[in-house]
């Protein structure tokens, strides 16, 4: 069964089409990277999927359900840009807030919350408060606390976006071992056409006004993927051609790239 | 932690020395141009005033304080719950802040001689109404700001959790409203001291420190009206204090707090 099941989804911004027709099925295990400029609707697909915008027409279904009832049920953990953390909790409180709402008992969370600073690699850093973590350990920690509860799909909207080129690598290699380690199907909205293509198993390409689908490419490279990876000439190849999609489907002149 | 109190020490010593230093200097100006107790008394005079009349200041003040004390805890306690039911109901908050915003800028102390026509001026409750009404304004505008100010992105994870309006007041606008919160405390207890003296003022207890001041100032008793001054501010700068040191216990998660 997919995971998700996104049919004729349409969505208006007032007179703005932020998505048109859109048609996706995600299957277990996979990870996808939703990739576009501004303005192509990525966030916004994201966001219907967590039932945290209502489309205008189409269905969105998680675990074949209705999305909504995805949401109730806790089917999905989100990562934002910024790690959105509370800054009166630890670290590890923080990993426990989704646990304390679903009502899971003391001793079972901080079982739980052990396990996932393992996870994430933040021992020793329990009992610090966000403002004392670097910008990488907080997106970490919200990748730990999004992960806390074992969702079946996580939906993440650029979470590296704000990260120094060094940290984004390195935690691309390590989201890629959450990814193996957890089971779980990854929905990972991004604007760098190298993390898509290092991350996924498929790349959908998006172009703007209004958003649609341009293009779906498989990513073939060998795993487990590593630094290696993105000196294989078969990662250029990919990258070239999701290029290529983005910028066919942007409509852009391809002369403007050329040198003067 | 010994370190942090050493530097804290060393953190007191130039507000030490400006202190010590402006009651000399005054002390030498009063003396070396004969200024009369009428206009201001020695600060030595005062002290000894105060340390001579110390019982039934210290009654005057308790009485006085309990007033505002009462009155702050009353008016802030209300102003809060206010300011709940307005975040999580919208539209009566768009409905009534203009007002309460207009409200605390107007000179609600001036009521003061309305609350003792009330209630008996002599009966505390008269002061505990006009400091709880002075109260009131800064700590609910404050609190209204700091739980509709909540990032958004905190909001939509609420919502991925499928939290309820009750967890996320628990879990996300109470705790970042907090800071507001105190800031609008720390207002209220300057408001509560002098709502509290002002309004005796315009009749009170006759052992109301308010009172006292007014009455020896009179009978051109100076010293001891300054005596009653000083122990005015004393409570004041103590019920400051007291707040800022439940905010510091409170907010232990605010990096400037740890230092």
């Amino acid at each position: 069964m997919s995971v998700v099941q996104i049919k004729e989804v349409t969505k208006q911004f007032g007179p703005t089409t932020a998505l048109q027709s859109i048609d996706l099925e995600i299957e277990e295990r996979e990870f996808v990277s939703l990739i576009g400029p501004s303005g192509c609707g990525k966030s916004t697909l994201l966001r219907i999927i967590g039932d945290l915008i209502q489309p205008t027409s189409g269905t969105a279904l998680v675990n074949g359900k209705a999305a909504r009832q995805g949401r109730i049920d806790r089917d999905y953990g989100i990562v934002f840009q910024d790690a959105v953390l509370y800054d009166w909790r630890t670290v590890a409180k923080n990993i426990a807030l989704p646990l304390e709402l679903a009502r899971w008992a003391r001793k079972r969370r901080a079982a739980k919350v052990e396990e996932m600073v393992e996870l994430v690699e933040l021992g020793g850093f329990e009992s610090h408060y966000p403002w004392q973590l670097s910008g990488g350990m907080q997106q970490r920690v919200a990748i730990a606390r999004a992960l806390s509860f074992d969702p079946a799909l996580l939906l993440m909207d650029e979470p590296f976006g704000a990260l120094d080129e060094m940290t984004r690598e390195r935690l691309n290699i390590e989201l890629l071992n959450i990814w193996e380690a957890s089971g779980s199907t990854i929905v990972f909205v991004t604007h760098s056409i190298a993390e898509a293509v290092f991350l996924s198993t498929r790349v959908v390409v998006m172009s703007p006004r209004p958003g649609r689908i341009a293009d779906v490419i498989p990513i073939d490279l060998p795993r487990p993927r590593s630094a290696v990876t993105r000196e294989d000439p078969r990662f250029f190849e990919l990258v070239t051609q999701v290029r290529e999609a983005l910028h066919l489907g942007h409509d852009t002149d391809r002369k403007a790239a050329a040198p003067a | 932690m010994a370190r942090l109190v050493g530097r804290r020490l060393r953190d007191w010593v130039p507000a030490l020395v400006v202190l010590v230093g402006s009651i000399a200097l005054l002390e030498g100006v009063i003396r070396a141009f004969n200024v009369q107790a009428f206009l201001i008394p020695r600060p030595s005079a005062i002290a000894t005033t105060f340390w001579d009349m110390r019982s039934s200041l210290w009654a005057a003040g308790w009485f006085t304080f309990q007033e505002a004390l009462g009155g702050f805890v009353l008016g802030s306690g209300f102003a809060i719950l206010v300011a709940l039911f307005f975040a999580r109901f919208r539209i009566l908050g768009s409905a009534f802040m203009p007002y309460a915003i207009a409200a605390n800028a107007i000179p609600i102390i001036a009521f003061a001689p309305i609350t003792n026509s009330w209630f008996s001026p002599l009966d505390k409750s008269s002061k505990i109404s006009i400091v709880a009404v002075l109260c009131f304004f800064p700590v609910m505008v404050n609190t209204l700001r700091g739980l509709t100010s909540v990032n958004p992105r905190a909001l939509e994870l609420m919502e991925s959790y499928a939290a309820g309006q009750i967890e996320i007041f628990r879990r996300v606008r109470i705790p970042t409203a907090l800071p507001f919160i105190f800031t609008g405390l720390k207002v209220a207890t300057v408001l509560a001291m002098i709502g509290a003296v002002v309004g005796e003022y315009f009749g009170g207890a006759l052992n109301a420190l308010g009172v006292q001041i007014l009455t020896r100032a009179r009978v051109a008793q100076f010293q001891e009206a300054w005596a009653g001054i000083l122990l005015a501010c004393l409570l004041g700068i103590a019920l400051y204090l007291a707040v800022v040191a439940l905010e510091r216990l409170t907010l232990r998660w605010v990096p400037s707090t740890f230092e």
